[in-house]
């Protein structure tokens, strides 16, 4: 009997038949279709057991049409005749019931260089596999005397993006995230992982780090809120990046002149250097966007200063440029999005993040993390799993989780120390993945 | 559809299924949005599928496709149980549901205009009117309004017998102005911000809004906020008005009264609960001016439905009476445990997510005090409408919201126009200040449509029946 645990995604050949189908019998001046194939499974758990267990396989197929000036989008789930049918006809229903606008130009065919970010062995692992590891995760967690709760996911997919003007590009890409909280009677850890290639994940790994994090953060003792110097795990930095991205790095955003990002001035530390790179094999690459443009990197802030935003085919042509390839499925009226972050390490070993500060904190992640003030980019949120006191240099003991309303750009600006690794992660509450370093901050005001 | 719902569940009790179920959805969405003076984005989605969750040897096991026909059956139901026999390799306690539940049945969402009947051209005049009237108003850098209109028609069948087919239509929409300067953004929201305002209804859900009566004052509301002074910090007296007041509940009641929460199974992702069981029929959570009620039977809910994903009865529980915490959201498996029966509120983010615990229409009872005279009793504090930021912690105790629009409150009457406006508090002592809540006729039901959960990510449409409600010693203001 087959394996029904590999991935069965449908081969590329019919892929392309369907969108070349789709594209010959559109009467529309210009057609685009989107699709988008995944087969994934999770394996949840709680109180050192597997509570929750699922997998689907699913797919998209959105279509474009611009005609006589007027767009219409619609989308359908099925790759068959019929479907093809009706999500072709409802777009172009849309269409015509619409004034005509200037549309958004679709993607012209140009090279683009093709990344790997596909493993058989994520593609084929089992439920077995993923009950291995949580068991794995589990039993060190018990013998510690503590309840791990988490999720184990691997997902296998594709996406196929084809237009009437002779652009069709495909890419298939495989993902695998394992995260863990652990608790103890009064205290819990956090520890995450995200890989392409499922077999770089261990269990034991994973145990170990949110293990240890658990044990210290046991009996925590309240302090005074206030300002106090920082330092940011990767988990924290990652958060603050991608809300960074939601807030400014943008062409819309700044466009709508709601972005933080005034390009040309200092706006952070000069040590500071950010950059969005879908094409980085060290990321989760993907060598096109959802509009079928190449990605291109882009470096959002240099040694301190705003000298970029990302552009959609939308605000690319508003400025009379081209995209930088982060677009999202159309219609997207919410504009470009950074989704491959990355932030430059440091010179300082992530164990000497501490020294030098006399009193401080040590922060895992954080929870919650909402907007107050977007152009000065005031965040809110809560630390979690993990917020220790730093005193003379050292981490001495856990301390009750605080509420912080902070500036992204101010506490970068205080940016002392920034480690000489970075952290790969795909499991935060935003789109998209990050590769940072932890980072030591001067300034970081905590209300409550 | 039921003939596909048949052959998994056959399947299933074939592979070894004590128990299965499953669901079969054919969701249609569409979504419009104008922008600027201009139709910015329409969309027309269609999604269906199945989805069969299975129990054996005493643990779930989930698989669902896409791929709506017979032939998909036997290795969709294959996959769900291999899944649950791997989870219980590693599964503590075998899952125990409780007695069967057999129901049986159909509903549709009543409604007067259905929205896919409405021509596009009469949504789209709707929305640019409402555009132009905020266009009016000198100062605003974007307008936006947007729509959004869902049929969904799912079935759910059981091992145990249960047979149900509903047919739930949703229909809502938003306007949006923002004003800016080098230094701010402000922005003001009608009927709602962070989505829309929701029901379950047809298109004159929509035509009652009356968006356009509304946007020339929003407008100008967004612009007067970018010179209007910082509110101020302290301790003081603040009223909410009934949508911020449903976020509240939403976050500091809802979310902690999910008994899959207080029993950890939400631990990694969306955090556990404050409202552990020892404290049931014991916590005074409010005053005596706070009761709380889940009601999946509102009408226009967007938590209103017949049976929930596994098949139980919609049904009306107190959360909270007169201030003490009387009772939970509940499941099959999780009510079980603390030895009752499910009140009915599970529920699935589509064919292809198993349910889980959600809110469906968790309302405050109105009270007796109306807005007018909650404000003259007040000799110094804030009144804040239009939720802004929310943030709350794992155990929903420690909060921040902010809001859009605020106002100060001096001697009994309405001051100044402030910004920034935030409190901030913990749960029970913020709900045991609660000292007032407004009448029957100032009381309105809150479509909510991106409450997260779960993993793979679930997004839930809840609702939230609130009216104004007057908090004392709240601590307000604390951004730079």
């Amino acid at each position: 009997m087959k394996d029904v645990e590999t991935a069965r995604l449908i081969e590329t050949a019919r892929i392309k038949r369907f969108c070349d189908d789709l594209l010959e019998r559109s009467s529309a001046d210009e057609t685009e279709v989107l699709l988008n194939e995944t087969d994934s499974a999770l394996t949840r758990f709680a109180n050192n057991g597997i509570h929750q267990n699922v997998a689907e396989r699913n797919l998209g197929v959105r279509v474009r049409v611009v005609k006589d000036g007027r767009t219409g989008v619609a989308s359908v789930n099925q790759m068959n005749e019929a479907a093809l049918a009706d999500v072709l006809e409802r777009a172009l229903t849309i269409a015509a019931l619409q004034p005509p606008s200037e549309p958004v130009p679709m993607a012209r065919p140009s090279p683009h260089r093709p990344v790997n970010a596909w493993s058989d062995s994520t593609a084929a692992a089992s439920p077995e596999e993923r009950a291995d590891f949580v068991q794995a995760v589990c039993r060190k967690a018990a013998g510690a005397g503590l309840k791990a709760f988490g999720a184990v996911s691997t997902q296998a997919g594709q996406i196929a993006i084809a237009n009437s003007f002779g652009v069709f590009r495909h890419h298939r890409a495989t993902q695998a995230v394992a995260s863990s909280v652990v608790m103890g009677e009064a205290g819990s850890g956090y520890a995450d992982r995200a890989a392409i290639d499922v077999s770089e994940l261990r269990g034991d790994d994973l145990a170990e780090e949110v293990i240890d994090k658990a044990r210290r953060n046991q009996n925590a003792a309240p302090i005074e809120p206030g300002t106090y110097e920082v330092v940011l795990e990767e988990y924290a930095v990652g958060e603050m990046l991608e809300f960074m991205s939601y807030l400014g790095f943008s062409a819309l955003a700044v466009q709508e002149q709601r972005s933080f990002m005034r390009l040309g001035e200092k706006l952070t530390a000069e040590n500071v250097t950010i950059w969005d790179d879908g094409l980085d094999p060290t990321g989760m690459p993907a060598p096109f966007d959802f509009e079928g443009v190449p990605k291109q990197r882009v470096d959002l802030i240099t040694r301190g200063v705003a000298t970029g935003v990302v552009y959609d085919q939308a605000t690319a042509h508003k400025e009379g440029r081209p995209s930088t390839g982060h677009g999202l499925p159309a219609p997207n009226p919410d504009g470009p999005f950074a989704l491959n972050m990355f932030m430059a390490p440091g010179r300082v070993p992530r164990s000497e993040l501490t020294s030098g500060i006399k009193r401080g904190i040590w922060i895992t992640r954080f929870w919650y993390v909402r907007v107050v003030h977007p152009k000065a980019s005031i965040i809110t949120g809560m630390t979690r799993d993990g917020t220790f006191l730093i005193e003379d240099g050292r981490i001495t003991r856990p301390i009750k989780d605080m509420r912080f309303t902070q500036s992204m750009l101010e506490a970068l600006s205080g940016a002392e120390a920034i480690a000489d690794s970075t952290k790969l992660q795909a499991s935060g509450e935003a789109f998209g993945v990050t590769r940072v370093p932890a980072l030591r901050v001067r300034a970081f005001t905590f209300s409550s | 559809m039921k003939d596909l719902a048949e052959a998994a569940l056959n399947a299933a009790q074939v592979k070894g299924a004590a128990y299965a179920d499953v669901r079969v959805s054919h969701r249609v969405q569409q979504n419009l949005v104008v922008k600027n003076g201009e139709l910015a984005a329409v969309q027309d989605d269609a999604n269906e599928g199945f989805g069969v969750r299975v129990l054996v040897d005493g643990a779930w096991g989930f698989a669902g496709s896409a791929r709506l026909e017979q032939a998909e059956v036997p290795e969709v139901v294959e996959r769900a149980v291999r899944i649950a026999r791997a989870s219980a390799r590693v599964h503590a306690e075998p899952v125990d549901l409780g007695d069967p539940v057999r129901s049986t049945g159909s509903y549709r969402t009543p409604l007067v205009r259905d929205p896919f009947q409405v021509p596009l051209s009469e949504k789209v005049e709707l929305l640019l009117r409402a555009d132009r009237a905020m266009g009016a108003v000198k100062g605003i850098t974007v307008r936006e309004g947007q729509m959004e209109f869902i049929r969904d028609r799912k079935l759910f069948a059981s091992t145990e017998g249960a047979l149900t087919e509903q047919e739930l239509v949703e229909s809502g929409a938003a306007i949006d102005a923002t004003a800016t300067t080098q230094d701010d953004v402000q922005n003001r929201s009608y009927p709602n911000s962070f989505g829309r305002q929701q029901g379950q209804a047809g298109f004159e859900y929509v035509e009652a809004m009356q968006l356009e009566r509304h946007a020339g004052r929003i407008a100008e509301e967004a612009v007067a906020l970018l010179s209007a002074p910082q509110c101020p910090s302290g301790t003081m007296t603040v009223i909410l008005d009934a949508s911020q007041v449903g976020l509240q509940i939403h976050e500091s009641c809802g979310h902690p009264t999910e008994l899959d929460r207080v029993f950890g199974m939400e631990a990694a992702y969306a955090g556990t609960s404050f409202m552990t069981t020892d404290k049931l029929q014991r916590l005074r959570y409010g005053s005596e001016h706070v009761s709380i009620i889940a009601d999946a039977l509102s009408p226009a809910g967007l938590g209103t439905f017949a049976w929930d994903d596994e098949g139980v009865p919609a049904q009306r529980t107190h959360l909270i009476k007169e201030g003490l915490f009387v009772g939970y959201l509940t499941s099959r498996e999780t009510a079980r445990r603390i030895g009752q029966a499910s009140n009915g509120t599970m529920r699935a983010d589509g064919w292809n997510r198993i349910p889980l615990i959600r809110m469906t229409n968790v309302n405050l009872e109105p009270g007796q005090t109306p807005l007018e005279q909650m404000v003259a009793e007040v000799k110094d504090g804030v009144y804040m409408e239009t939720n802004r930021s929310w943030s709350i912690d794992d155990k929903r105790l420690n909060f921040q919201f902010g809001t859009q629009l605020a106002y100060e409150i001096k001697d009994g009457k309405r001051g100044r126009m402030l910004k920034n406006a935030t409190y901030a508090g913990i749960t029970p002592e913020f709900w045991n200040s609660c000292d007032a809540v407004g009448p029957q006729s100032e009381w309105k039901l809150w479509g909510l449509v991106n409450c997260g959960k779960g993993q793979p990510p679930q997004l839930a449409h809840v609702a939230h029946g609130a009216a104004p409600a007057r908090f004392r010693n709240v601590r307000v203001g604390i951004m730079k």
